[in-house]
């Protein structure tokens, strides 16, 4: 089979990004009411869900240290983001959410958001991080929650919420919050950050930076033996993960109306909580960016279908009930993956669209595997 | 002073409930050093287990909490279960962090299966009020439940210490626990004693479920997670793996959470608890009484 060159395999995977943003943009501006109601929003939720996923899978798939506190570094993209536009707000900088003026708020807060996460997960890291495994879950589990919690208490983003009366009605009607048009017409933002994130993590994986935390994964003491500087690549490689959190903080301060704190904490009955996220990396892959995005895609759908979708109710009563707490079919979907694909769906594989053509071989591959280790089974009982 | 000696009545009472479960996350820690998150749920399973029987004992006229008998082997049950079904499947193919996703997983599970009963539901229910009475000592309040609770517990750390030095099943736990291969050549059936161990640790959340609705009187399905997060934070502060490790740390997380519900804020008390972990973790990252065990190459 000839080798496809790495430059077209860039050309081709370049395009299609650039395919699937136009896209996004037409889609944007065509319009139509199934548009705006059900696939802007939901092109909107994952938007926020990929990007989680990915940036655990940073520290979980590649680094190898289990975090349960990543929410916590998604709400500080939150409020700051939150807390900035309305800063913006108040100083009369922009008044409608149109224009350039607008746009130029939005990406400040996007990267501020980022900055403050990041910032936070280096002083997270820098103790945490000398601990490993159940402890630095632990820890982090601890942090995740001591975050959520200051910020409950902070007078000027709790409960109370973003200055004067609730959360919501602010940030809905001056800050961040979008309605359904203004989701519409910025869905190329959501589009854009999923691309440049995605690929910008991509880099960071290949580039000599990911070929050494893939080393720590996969022996520490090996890797400090070879030169590597164990903490200072856990540390870079937690902060990094924290930033990318942190812009998820802001697109998910774009996309809802109201900011609450439970929306962060370690369970909650809805899809985003720091160990749902966790689930999302492991049946994706551990170690696959591309399975954590197929993870988020899948993982959203079938939410989405079970909440509003026809089908449930046509169950019975009981089968019923156990599909108004989807938790429990993650959770059971969760052990079942762990127990026959302990790798989770994609492996450590990442998916290219050049590898396309190379399927059916692949396939018939792992047949002929299958069915050589079946018939090798067979002959050593026919031995015994 | 008085404010004083109620608030740490109030910390010892609450403490003695978290040791009694931080000593299931210890024992199964140090069995199989898997950190259960599922033991905060068998606590959930034990609350409701005593909601049902305790109007069945009352009405055969036995006393109301020897429901606790029931719900100590329904829990036992419950937990040996999970360990059957989830976990030795798990723990003969992945590595420790499938095993520890796999403890997160069973916990949605348990949690979210209760909900999706019916007899059962989302709602909370409120269990019968027992040890109701309250005494004064000195202008100082304190409940029946706290005494039985506090006396409780000692007693069974006390009696959990002696038999794991003593008996034959607590040796062989502690011999597992330190070599899983030497145990199993001086002819200790491994996955025997791992069983035991989850059902002892199960069946202690039971007693603490019963000790907890004295105080509170609620059960609710997630009632396990917060409570088996605190509990678990103080078996980690005391050194995971020792159980008198487990009573001081959850003495120390009860009378945290309590000092800091009466003298700072009531809703900055999580904060305290954590930052007392995150400390103790940084100073001593074995635990108060843990044993540090270096690493080899």
């Amino acid at each position: 089979m000839k080798k496809t060159n790495i430059k077209a395999r860039y050309l081709i995977n370049f395009a299609a990004l650039v395919l699937l943003f136009s896209a996004a943009v037409v889609m944007g501006v065509m319009g139509g009411s199934t548009m705006k109601l059900k696939i802007t929003p939901s092109i909107w939720q994952c938007s926020y869900l990929i990007i989680m996923a990915a940036s655990l899978n940073l520290v979980l798939g590649f680094l190898g240290q289990l975090s349960l506190g990543h929410c916590g570094f998604m709400a500080v993209g939150a409020y700051a983001a939150a807390l900035i536009s309305l800063a913006f707000q108040r100083t009369g900088f922009y008044t409608e959410k149109a224009g350039a003026a607008f746009l130029l708020v939005l990406l400040i807060s996007i990267v501020a958001a980022g900055l403050t996460a990041a910032l936070l997960g280096l002083l997270v890291g820098i103790p945490a991080l000398r601990l490993k495994g159940d402890y630095l879950a632990i820890i982090t589990l601890g942090f995740g929650m001591i975050i959520v919690n200051v910020i409950n208490n902070l007078p000027f983003c709790g409960q109370q919420g973003l200055s004067q009366g609730s959360a919501s009605s602010a940030l809905y009607a001056t800050g961040l919050g979008f309605s359904n048009d203004e989701k519409m017409s910025y869905l190329w933002v959501a589009v854009l950050m999923i691309i440049l994130c995605m690929t910008c993590m991509f880099m960071f994986v290949r580039s000599k930076y990911g070929r050494a935390i893939r080393a720590i994964r996969d022996n520490e003491i090996a890797a400090s033996a070879s030169g590597i500087n164990v903490s200072y690549y856990k540390v870079l490689t937690f902060t990094i993960s924290a930033f990318f959190a942190g812009i998820t903080g802001a697109l998910y301060a774009c996309c809802n109306a109201a900011l609450a704190t439970s929306s962060f904490s370690f369970t909650n009955g809805s899809i985003l909580n720091s160990v749902f996220i966790v689930v999302m990396v492991v049946v994706g892959g551990m170690g696959s960016l591309t399975g954590s995005v197929i993870a988020a895609v899948v993982l959203f759908l079938l939410n989405y279908t079970i909440k509003n979708g026809a089908w449930v109710s046509a169950l019975p009563a009981f089968l019923q009930n156990v599909f108004t707490y989807p938790m429990l079919v993650y959770s059971l979907a969760l052990i079942v993956v762990i127990m026959f694909r302990p790798k989770g769906i994609m492996g450590s594989r990442e998916f290219s669209l050049c590898d396309i053509p190379r399927w059916p071989g692949r396939i018939k591959a792992f047949f002929k595997a299958r069915t050589a280790g079946k018939a090798a089974q067979k002959e050593a009982k026919s031995h015994v | 002073m008085i404010t004083f000696i109620q608030f740490l009545i109030t910390g010892l009472r609450l403490g003695s409930v978290y040791a009694l479960i931080a000593l299931g996350y210890t024992m199964v820690y140090g069995i199989i050093k898997l950190i259960n998150f599922a033991h905060g749920d068998f606590i959930m399973v034990g609350g409701y287990a005593l909601f049902f029987t305790i109007p069945v004992m009352m009405s055969l006229g036995i006393p109301g909490w020897l429901a606790v008998v029931p719900a100590i082997i329904i829990c036992a049950c419950v937990g040996m279960l999970v360990e059957l079904l989830a976990y030795r499947p798990v723990r003969k193919t992945g590595n420790n962090l499938t095993c520890l996703i796999t403890a997160i997983a069973m916990s949605f599970v348990l949690e979210n299966l209760a909900q999706a009963i019916p007899s059962i539901g989302p709602d909370p229910k409120v269990p019968y009020t027992l040890f109701s009475k309250t005494y004064s000592i000195g202008g100082v309040a304190v409940s029946q439940a706290t005494i039985i609770t506090v006396l409780v517990s000692a007693v069974i750390m006390v009696a959990l210490y002696l038999f794991t030095q003593k008996a034959r099943i607590g040796c062989a736990m502690r011999c597992v626990s330190e070599d899983k291969e030497a145990a199993t050549l001086m002819g200790i059936n491994v996955n025997h004693t791992i069983i035991i161990t989850f059902g002892i640790g199960a069946g202690l959340a039971a007693v603490a479920a019963l000790m907890y609705i004295a105080q509170y009187p609620k059960v609710y399905t997630t009632m396990g997670a917060t409570l088996g997060i605190y509990a678990f934070v103080a078996a980690v502060l005391g050194g995971i793996g020792s159980l008198p490790g487990a009573m001081l740390g959850g003495m120390l997380i009860g009378i945290v959470q309590s000092g800091a519900n009466t003298y700072i804020s009531s809703s900055m008390s999580d904060t305290f608890v954590y930052l007392i972990l995150i400390v103790v973790l940084m100073l001593r990252p074995a635990g108060i009484l843990g044993k540090n065990v270096g690493e080899k190459v």
